[in-house]
């Protein structure tokens, strides 16, 4: 009786919240009420709808024993805590994406972009990493792609390949991207991040010769000496010799990236990898507790409108109106096709009994959508005007700051260029405008709460540690994608000619990470040379293949489901399925025949074309016009053949239900048979 | 809280934080191998710290 009052009550607080935030159109608000909106969500969520979908749609069976359990080696297959399982799984899904998709999202408004990541996360994202996670189990920790192969057929493990390996390729280019704008002509920010390179080095030197797998002393050091880099850039920053040799432009600063991930993905991962991941994982979880607590004790006041005027696809940051952009955009914070693969890798293997799968699948996944509205927090808190000053491009905005900030206030947000200087100072930086990609604007915001939180006077070192801790795991982000890129590509390529597959030999080592390289770097290069910012095409063609990926495992999903029988469950992946094929066929559709130019890929490639031919183009823009050129129209097609991928997928899908509920031969069940727990448990002890 | 409490409770919050570090990796391997090998010498520390990046890093573990 008690409890059920008690979770009445949360349904009336998170009602009543969702209302405020949705109805209230003053100047500000505070963000107390988005955190409590979102605390309620998660907790129904949690409580009511993933205890439903474990119990009735997965039927978790807590005496089937585990892989874990029955296969336990002692090194990838060992049963583990719960918690602890809780907080690698979480680690490994966690990345910059929900950090930057929802300061990009904020052009719309706090409120549009906020409602999906609540929504999309409990009823979408966090059923997709929890099912994905609890089909994997069964199957003795079977990837994804293996898992569509086994249980719809070659078409869908070929297709589940070819889409990862192309969201791979798009992701590391896009964070490249965010990286290198982050870096451009900030010494403090490029020293800082140089910084990191040599003390992962160190510190993987460390864990394997001086002292081998004490990763928590390690990670220590390596921590304290990263904090020192941050205060270290700021001197640098301060010399004027040093100062010259790290202000560098953004082309220089790509085919560093570009050198640095090849490099990366040949070397043996203990030596830069492994380190720099402990590193990036400390700081992430330190990092995002830091934020939670800092929005927590200063309660920050949102400046920007509920709504903003871009919801009818006008916006500076990206074109494309509200629907579907919106949930193309916020991507990892809602769902995330990628954490099908890592719900699929090495978390089922640690899984010490079925029923923990709802805690570790939907309960990471929803600490990750928290993670995106802090992120959108963050981005909203500051005021409107300065937000879209950062994030515009000058393509858009003009490329002066006077022509930047009289476009930006022309659009009812208020800006000066003196606030943008002195902010720009504030933060260390020689200016602020027009550094898009997302993580300047997200490290200011994140530089702001937590100087007020903790030490005023610390602005510039609080920005340069949050763009120090972007740039460290999008670094890792970097290398682990390329190594996988490689991997992949290896194998496809032992079909033609049998020693390519060979993982550790040289030359297909060689020749796959440099394919895998020449791929990302090739769409990062261009990203930097287009003068509207790469981010508005990087970002969207992103977004479309991340929820491509979702869509393919929601598909395994719901033809596993029926395939079992459970036909009148089938909503609970078939829904948020047949949402992201609207979605993503909406935005391709939208991306490829758009007649706006900031929308269409082809109608700006053949705007700039007829602008080439006229001659009408600056000398420096008609230098790259081709290339630009060329890029938007190999992007139409990309984006044609990320959703051809889907469609077929969910064809695959429907052709092999159709064939389970008409009692006609399909692949078989491919789950591992039942062993009793207790039967393991039992020669467990005996031995 | 009695002070016997307090001891067992930051040892346990001691071995939760080692454990998501992975320090205590190798003492499971060894526990593993004392009673599942038996007879056979174990990986040394170093071998196995190695054998786990390679193992951690040939897949899908780190998203976006």
């Amino acid at each position: 009786m008690i409890r059920k009052a008690f979770w009445m009550l949360v349904a009336l607080v998170g009602a009543f919240a969702i209302g405020g935030i949705a109805i209230h159109r003053g100047e500000t608000i505070n963000a107390m009420w988005i955190v409590v909106a979102a605390i309620c969500v998660y907790s129904l969520g949690y409580r009511f709808y993933s205890a439903w979908v474990a119990a009735k749609v997965l039927s978790v069976d807590p005496t089937r024993a585990t892989p874990a359990l029955r296969l336990n080696n002692g090194r990838d297959f060992v049963p583990t805590h719960r918690w602890i399982v809780f907080g690698h799984h979480f680690a490994a899904i966690a990345g910059p994406g929900p950090l930057i998709g929802p300061t990009l999202a904020a052009q719309f408004g706090y409120l549009p972009g906020t409602l999906w990541i609540l929504v999309g996360g409990v009823l979408g994202g966090c059923v997709q990493d929890m099912t994905i996670l609890f089909l994997s189990t069964r199957r003795n920790g079977r990837s994804l792609g293996q898992m569509a192969r086994d249980e719809l057929g070659p078409v869908g493990g070929f297709a589940a390949m070819l889409g990862t390996l192309t969201i791979m390729i798009i992701l590391i280019a896009v964070l490249g991207l965010v990286v290198v704008n982050a870096m451009k002509h900030s010494p403090w920010a490029t020293s800082t991040v140089f910084a990191t390179i040599p003390i992962a080095v160190l510190i993987g030197v460390y864990l394997r010769n001086i002292r081998p797998g004490r990763v928590l002393e390690g990670s220590l050091i390596g921590l304290a000496l990263l904090l020192f880099a941050v205060v270290g850039g700021g001197w640098v920053d301060s010399h004027p010799a040093l100062r010259e040799l790290f202000n560098l432009e953004g082309k220089p600063l790509a085919w560093f990236v570009i050198g640095y991930g090849f490099i990366a993905a040949v070397l043996p991962v203990w030596l830069l990898l492994a380190p720099r991941d402990y590193l990036s994982t400390f700081l992430k979880l330190g990092t995002v507790l830091l934020l939670a607590l800092a929005v927590i004790l200063m309660r920050p006041e949102i400046h920007m409108p509920a709504v903003t005027q871009f919801i009818d696809g006008t916006g500076p940051i990206f074109g494309g109106a509200l629907f579907p952009f919106v949930f193309i955009t916020i991507a990892c914070g809602a769902i995330s096709g990628f954490h099908a693969l890592v719900s699929s890798g090495t978390t089922p293997k640690l899984i010490g009994n079925e029923a923990d799968v709802r805690m570790i699948g939907y309960g990471s996944m929803m600490l990750e959508s928290a993670v995106a509205v802090m992120a959108m927090i963050a981005a909203t808190l500051l005021q409107p005007g300065v937000y879209f000053a950062i994030n515009s491009a000058p393509g858009v905005v003009g490329a002066t700051a006077e022509a930047a900030v009289a476009t930006i206030t022309s659009w009812g947000f208020p800006v000066t260029v003196e606030q943008m200087q002195f902010l720009a100072k504030e933060m260390g930086e020689s200016t602020l405008f027009a550094r898009t990609g997302g993580a300047p604007s997200l490290a200011v915001g994140m530089a702001s709460i937590f100087s007020s939180a903790f030490g005023e006077s610390m602005l510039a070192i609080w920005y340069h540690f949050a763009i120090m801790f972007e740039a460290v795991f999008i670094l890792t982000t970097l290398d682990a994608g390329t190594r996988v890129g490689r991997f992949m590509l290896q194998d496809a390529l032992s079909h033609v000619w049998k020693p390519m597959g060979e993982t550790s030999w040289y030359p297909s080592v060689l020749i796959a990470s440099g394919l895998v390289v020449a791929g990302w770097g090739y769409f990062l290069y261009i990203g930097v040379v287009d003068p509207n910012g790469g981010i508005n095409i990087l970002w969207p063609l992103f977004g479309i293949a991340n929820q491509l990926l979702a869509g393919i495992a929601l598909c395994v999903a719901t033809g596993i489901l029926i395939k079992q029988g459970k036909l009148r469950y089938c909503w609970v992946t078939g829904a948020p399925l047949a949402w992201l094929a609207i979605v993503t066929t909406a935005a391709t559709w939208e991306k490829v025949v758009s007649s706006d130019p900031r929308v269409g890929f082809l109608a700006a490639a053949d705007g700039l074309a007829a602008k080439l031919a006229a001659g009408t183009l600056p000398e420096a823009q008609a230098a790259v016009a081709p290339q630009l050129i060329f890029n938007q129209r190999l992007d139409a097609v990309l984006a044609v053949l990320l959703v051809l991928i889907l469609w077929v997928v969910i064809a695959d899908m429907l052709r092999v239900s159709v064939r389970a509920v008409r009692g006609q031969p399909v692949p078989p069940n491919s789950e591992a048979p039942h062993v009793d727990i207790n039967s393991i448990k039992i020669s467990a002890e005996a031995a | 809280m009695s002070m016997q409490r307090l001891t067992l409770w930051a040892a346990a919050a001691w071995n939760m934080i080692r454990s998501l570090a992975t320090d205590d990796a190798y003492d499971k391997y060894l526990a593993h191998h004392a009673h599942a090998h038996a007879g056979s010498p174990p990986m040394s520390r170093r071998a196995f710290y190695l054998q786990q990046q390679q193992c951690k890093w040939t897949g899908v573990s780190r998203c976006c």
